[in-house]
C-alpha cells in the first residue's frame, strides 16, 4: 500500500507540501494540516479491523498520520462513552452521553491523545528533543510522553503559573523553562525558538499531526454509539481545533463508508471570560476578536485562538450552535456533573456543562436527540476552582450515640443528616 | 538577515491609517504582505517583516504603540 499521508496541504490556498515538520504555508502563510489517500485507506480500513484492534486510539491507526506503529503513548485514547441516565434525567434529555477524557491515560485529559500522535510522529521525523508552551494539561502530557520515550523534553511556561502547576511537570524531569514574562512573551518567544531550532514544538511545527489525534474523539463516539453518529455533540474550545477535528473526523468516517451520513450539529462551548469564538457566533460574524482571558477555566483560556475561525465555520456547516457560561456556572457544571454521573471534571468540563444545559433551555438541543458532551479533563487538577463551594465534612465525636443523634436515625437505621 | 512572521490586527479607530507604510519609513525592514482581510470595522494582516533581528523587534514595538495586536503568526501556542 503507498502512503495514507499524501501531502500537508494548505487550509487557505490549497498549495502542497512533503509531510515533514512544517506548520505554515510558504506562499500565503495560512495553517498547514494532513491531506490522506482515502481510496488507499478505503480499501484497507473495515469496521471490522478498527473493532478487532487494540483498546486504545490507536485501533484509528489507518486514519492518524503515522507512517509506523513504534507509538509513543500505546495506551490514549478510548475512554468511557458513558450513558448519563441521570444528568439527562435532570436536564430532560432521553439519550445523553458523557465521553470521558478525565480517565484518559497517561495524564488524564484529552490532551494524551494529540500528545501521543505528534510524539510518535516526531520521533518517525528523527527529532530526540521535543518541546511545547503550556500552562497546564499540554505540558503534563508532553512531560510525561517524552519521559516513557526517552527524549529530551523541554517546557515553557509563563513566570507567574501557580506551583501546582509546575509541579505536575517537573515530577517527569523534563527542562522546565520559567519565562520571565507573561503569557504573551512565552508566546511570542516559543514561536521564534520553534523557527530557530531543530526541535519538534508540538504545538506549533508537529501541529498539522499533533491537531489530528482530536479526531480519535470522534471516531469513539461512533463506535460506542453502535456506528451511529449523535444527532448533537457539545465540546468546549480553547485555539478551537478540537472542535473543527471532530467534525473533520465524522466526515472521514462516511467519505470511506463506516457510516452513512453525518447528521451531527456541532456546538461550542466557551467560558465568558474567554469567549472570542461564542460572542462572534452569537454575534453573526464569520471572524472574531481576540480578548485578554480572565475565568477559571484556564485550560480554554486562549485569547486569539488559531483555528477559531475554522471552528466558527464548522459550527455553520453542521448548523450547531455556540454559548458561554460564567465562572459560577462553570462551578455549578462541575458539581452537576459530579453529583448526577460521579464524574469529577476540570473547569473546561464545568463549561461544557453549562452550555449543555444552556442550549437545552433555548430548545436547540431536544429531548429526543442523541447527545454526547465531551469532558476533556480531570477535576482533580483543577481543585482550587471548586474548593470553597463543596461544603465541609460533617464532623462528630467518636461515639454510636453521637453518631445517630447527628445523622437523626433510629437502632434499625434509616434517617438522614 | 532574519525573516520573522506575524498576524498583525487593527482596530477599528486605524482601519483607515496606512501603518504598514508607515512601519516601513519608520524602521530600517522589508515588509511583505501575504495574506488581508481589511473591513470598515475591522481588519488584520499576515506579513513577514524582514531586516536585522534587533530592527525588527523595535518594528513589532512601533505596531503595538500605534494600537494593533502583534502576534506570531501561529496566533496562541500556549495551550
Amino acid at each position: 500500500m503507498m502512503s495514507k499521508m499524501k501531502a500537508l496541504v494548505c487550509r487557505e490556498c490549497g498549495k502542497e507540501y512533503p509531510t515533514k515538520a512544517i506548520h505554515v504555508c510558504e506562499m500565503c502563510f495560512g495553517p498547514l494540516e494532513v491531506k490522506y489517500n482515502y481510496e488507499e485507506i478505503k480499501k484497507a480500513i473495515s469496521r471490522k479491523k478498527i473493532e478487532d484492534g487494540p483498546h486504545s486510539m490507536w485501533r484509528y491507526i489507518d486514519l492518524l498520520p503515522v507512517e509506523g506503529t513504534n507509538f509513543v503513548g500505546p495506551h490514549a485514547g478510548f475512554t468511557p462513552l458513558v450513558r448519563a441516565k441521570n444528568l439527562g434525567s435532570y436536564l430532560g434529555l432521553d439519550e445523553l452521553y458523557i465521553k470521558n477524557d478525565t480517565v484518559n491515560h497517561p495524564t488524564l485529559s484529552f490532551k494524551d491523545r494529540v500528545v501521543a500522535v505528534a510524539l510518535t510522529r516526531a520521533r518517525e521525523l528523527g527529532f530526540e528533543t521535543v518541546a511545547c508552551a503550556s500552562t497546564g494539561n499540554l505540558a503534563n502530557s508532553v512531560s510525561a510522553h517524552a519521559a516513557a520515550a526517552n527524549l529530551h523534553c523541554y517546557v515553557f511556561i509563563p513566570g507567574d503559573l501557580e506551583a501546582a502547576k509546575v509541579l505536575g511537570n517537573l515530577i517527569y524531569k523534563p527542562h522546565v523553562v520559567e519565562v520571565d514574562g507573561n503569557y504573551d512573551d512565552v508566546n511570542r518567544l516559543c514561536s521564534e525558538i520553534a523557527g530557530e531550532h531543530g526541535w519538534a514544538f508540538v504545538n506549533i511545527n508537529i501541529r498539522p499531526y499533533y491537531a489530528e489525534g482530536s479526531k480519535t474523539l470522534a471516531f469513539e463516539t461512533v463506535e460506542q454509539l453502535g456506528w451511529k453518529t449523535p444527532d448533537q455533540v457539545v465540546i468546549p474550545m480553547a485555539s478551537g481545533s478540537l472542535l473543527t477535528k471532530i467534525w473533520k473526523g465524522l466526515h472521514e468516517m462516511k467519505a470511506l463508508g463506516l457510516i452513512d451520513n453525518v447528521r451531527t450539529k456541532i456546538n461550542g462551548a466557551q467560558a465568558e471570560g474567554c469567549s472570542p469564538i461564542s460572542t462572534a457566533f452569537k454575534a453573526g460574524r464569520d471572524f472574531f476578536k481576540p480578548v485578554k482571558p480572565k475565568t477559571i477555566a484556564k485550560s480554554l483560556a486562549i485569547g486569539n485562538p488559531a483555528d477559531g475561525y475554522y471552528a466558527l465555520k464548522a459550527t455553520a456547516e453542521s448548523k450547531g450552535s455556540m454559548d458561554m457560561v460564567t465562572d459560577e456556572e462553570v462551578v455549578d457544571g462541575i458539581k452537576l456533573l459530579a453529583q448526577t454521573e460521579g464524574i469529577f471534571s476540570e473547569t473546561a468540563g464545568g463549561v461544557t456543562i453549562g452550555v449543555l444545559k444552556k442550549l437545552v433551555k433555548q430548545g436547540v438541543i431536544k429531548k429526543n436527540e442523541v447527545t454526547v458532551a465531551y469532558i476533556t479533563g480531570n477535576g482533580l487538577k483543577t481543585q482550587e476552582a471548586v474548593i470553597n463551594s463543596v461544603g465541609r465534612p460533617v464532623r462528630i465525636q467518636p461515639s454510636l450515640v453521637h453518631f445517630e443523634k447527628t445523622f437523626k436515625m433510629g437502632k434499625n437505621g434509616g434517617g438522614g443528616a | 538577515m532574519a525573516h520573522l512572521r506575524f498576524h498583525v490586527r487593527f482596530p477599528e479607530d486605524k482601519v483607515k491609517e496606512p501603518i504598514i507604510y508607515q512601519i516601513g519609513r519608520e524602521y530600517n525592514i522589508v515588509t511583505n504582505v501575504r495574506r488581508a482581510d481589511v473591513r470598515e470595522t475591522t481588519g488584520w494582516i499576515d506579513v513577514e517583516l524582514s531586516g536585522d533581528t534587533a530592527e525588527i523587534e523595535r518594528a513589532v514595538a512601533g505596531l503595538r504603540t500605534k494600537g494593533c495586536i502583534v502576534d506570531p503568526i501561529e496566533l496562541n501556542v500556549v495551550e
